[in-house]
């Protein structure tokens, strides 16, 4: 489903991100990326979303090289990934459960369903009471669970979550865990990076380990072994 | 069918979505509104000063006009044919005949209550004022062409003096005076105006640059480009509509009050009633401009962010 062939990003002037990286990610697989910091785990994320162009290689989703899409094409890209980012990227005008339906606006889904799957999932991670709040009187861990809220609420055929356990206490970060295991089992991709030893441990999947840019270990049923 | 109906929903919401942030960053919106309605002004005014001159230059026109005073031996007759050509020339307006007895008669209207004038006119005895026609041309490049054919012959005999001659410096005068003014007030507002452009160009930029991290979060997500651009391009015609709606309403008042103390000075120009009469004209103006330049800024100041 997904296939990053010979992929390099280089940063000016000579900062290599990512470096000759090759892997693959079948459909309805769950991947653990990990890594130190600045070993090229967001940037690989970035490259997935088309936010950043290789330098070198070529990318692809379903067998489409993402690396020559236009604009357009882009969007399209973008709408069947759910990104949860690290600095959670969220509509700083809009309110919670408008930043949770903004995305289903954009698809074009109904008003009535909406409003009834952002009821559901604004259940699932705890903050109803919150829909709405602003993202800036939010805490650090709400904002977390509104982006990953935003990711899951249209369904994607991809999930790619940059850390969304950094700022959660032990308690949500499992059920954030449990709610990206079931969204796999109902189909969906999910690549998880994250620095969580524990979590990574417990999940026994498939774990890809960066260093310097470059893929140093990929083990199915892996561990976080740095 | 389905793709309308997906159009028509997007387009809901990005109305929706305007209304919202409108409401949401009301200080900014007052602020482009306040701006606008200044560069519509000032662009309102060059409309009105354009005509306040126009007015001044038709009115100077109608005043200079060429007199040619017949000999008191010429007949009628002779004055009457005359008439008739010069009539018939290119660019005459009207000539009017004033008899000896009409010219009399004027002064004497004129200056009745004048008994120093009255008591002059009883010693000299008899009329002392000439026959004329008064010629009044459609601009003052048809005064040479009169002049010359007053000067042709047999018509030269019958006429005794012609004021054009004596006031041709100060008609000229006055005509380059008004095209200067004219010109130089014009350019003038023109500069202004577009100045004003530029600063409500700049102000929307700057309230979308705020928002520029917003613009890239909704490219992020998967949104389309016009989808992100939508709602800032119906907020630039919200601000558009709402300022040229003010700025209409103070060229009202405005022109309502100023319009009586300005007939005083210069009699015949009604202003309020030249507002009125191109209500839909300025209006017409004033919304195209605004919704335009509201449109065209918000079009270009979201193009850089949206490459994401």
């Amino acid at each position: 489903m997904i296939k990053f062939q010979n992929v390099s990003k280089i940063y000016p002037p000579d900062i290599k991100a990512v470096d000759n990286v090759s892997f693959e990610v079948g459909s309805k697989e769950f991947v653990s990326i990990i890594g130190r910091s600045g070993a090229g785990k967001t940037t690989l994320l970035k490259l997935l979303l088309a936010e950043e162009k290789p330098n070198q290689g070529r990318i692809f989703l379903n067998d489409q090289d993402i690396c020559r899409f236009k604009s357009t094409k882009v969007s399209e890209l973008r709408r069947k990934i759910g990104a949860v980012f690290q600095d959670y990227k969220l509509i700083p005008s809009k309110t919670t459960y408008e930043n949770i339906a903004y995305i289903m606006e954009v698809i074009g889904v109904s008003d009535f369903e909406i409003t009834r799957d952002v009821a559901g999932v604004l259940e699932i991670v705890g903050l109803t009471e919150r829909a709405n709040s602003f993202p800036a009187e939010l805490s650090g861990g709400e904002r977390q669970r509104v982006a990953i809220a935003r990711a899951l609420i249209h369904r994607p055929e991809v999930i790619l979550a940059d850390e969304p356990l950094g700022n959660l206490d032990p308690y949500h970060a499992l059920d954030i865990t449990r709610l990206l295991l079931k969204i796999n089992t109902l189909g969906t991709t999910v690549i998880l990076v994250t620095h969580n030893k524990n979590i990574i441990n417990s999940l026994g999947k498939r774990v890809i380990t960066l260093q310097d840019g470059k893929v140093i270990r990929d083990e199915q049923n892996g561990r976080f072994i740095l | 069918m389905r793709i309308m109906a997906s159009m028509f929903i997007s387009f809901k919401r990005i109305i929706k979505a305007s209304g919202r942030s409108f409401g949401r960053n009301k200080g900014l919106a007052i602020v482009n509104i306040f701006i606008m309605v200044m560069m519509l002004s000032v662009i309102t005014s060059l409309f009105f000063f354009n005509h306040i001159s126009q007015f001044l230059i038709l009115s100077i026109q109608a005043r200079v006009d060429i007199s040619a005073h017949f000999r008191f031996e010429t007949l009628e007759q002779d004055i009457r044919e005359i008439k008739e050509k010069i009539a018939n020339m290119d660019g005459v307006e009207d000539v009017e005949y004033v008899s000896q007895e009409q010219a009399l008669k004027d002064f004497i209207k004129r200056h009745q209550d004048d008994p120093v004038l009255m008591e002059s006119l009883n010693v000299l005895g008899f009329n002392p004022f000439l026959s004329s026609l008064n010629i009044r041309a459609a601009g003052p490049v048809y005064y040479q062409a009169i002049a010359k054919f007053l000067e042709t012959e047999p018509i030269k005999e019958f006429i005794e003096k012609v004021d054009y001659k004596e006031t041709k410096p100060a008609i000229e005068r006055i005509f380059a005076l008004t095209a200067n003014l004219n010109r130089v007030g014009i350019g003038l507002v023109a500069i202004l105006a577009i100045m004003a452009v530029l600063i409500v160009f700049n102000t929307i930029r700057l309230a979308i640059y705020s928002s520029r991290e917003e613009i890239k979060i909704q490219r992020l997500v998967g949104a389309t480009n016009w989808f992100i651009r939508g709602p800032f391009l119906v907020q630039g015609m919200m601000i558009g509509v709402f300022a040229a709606l003010i700025c209409l309403s103070f060229f009202a008042l405005g022109s309502w009050l100023i319009s009586p103390r300005l007939e005083l000075l210069l009699p015949g120009l009604n202003i309020f009633s030249f507002f009125i009469k191109n209500i839909w004209l300025i209006f017409l103006i004033q919304i195209s401009i605004g919704i335009g330049l509201g449109m065209i800024s918000s079009f270009l100041a979201t193009r850089s962010y949206l490459k994401v």
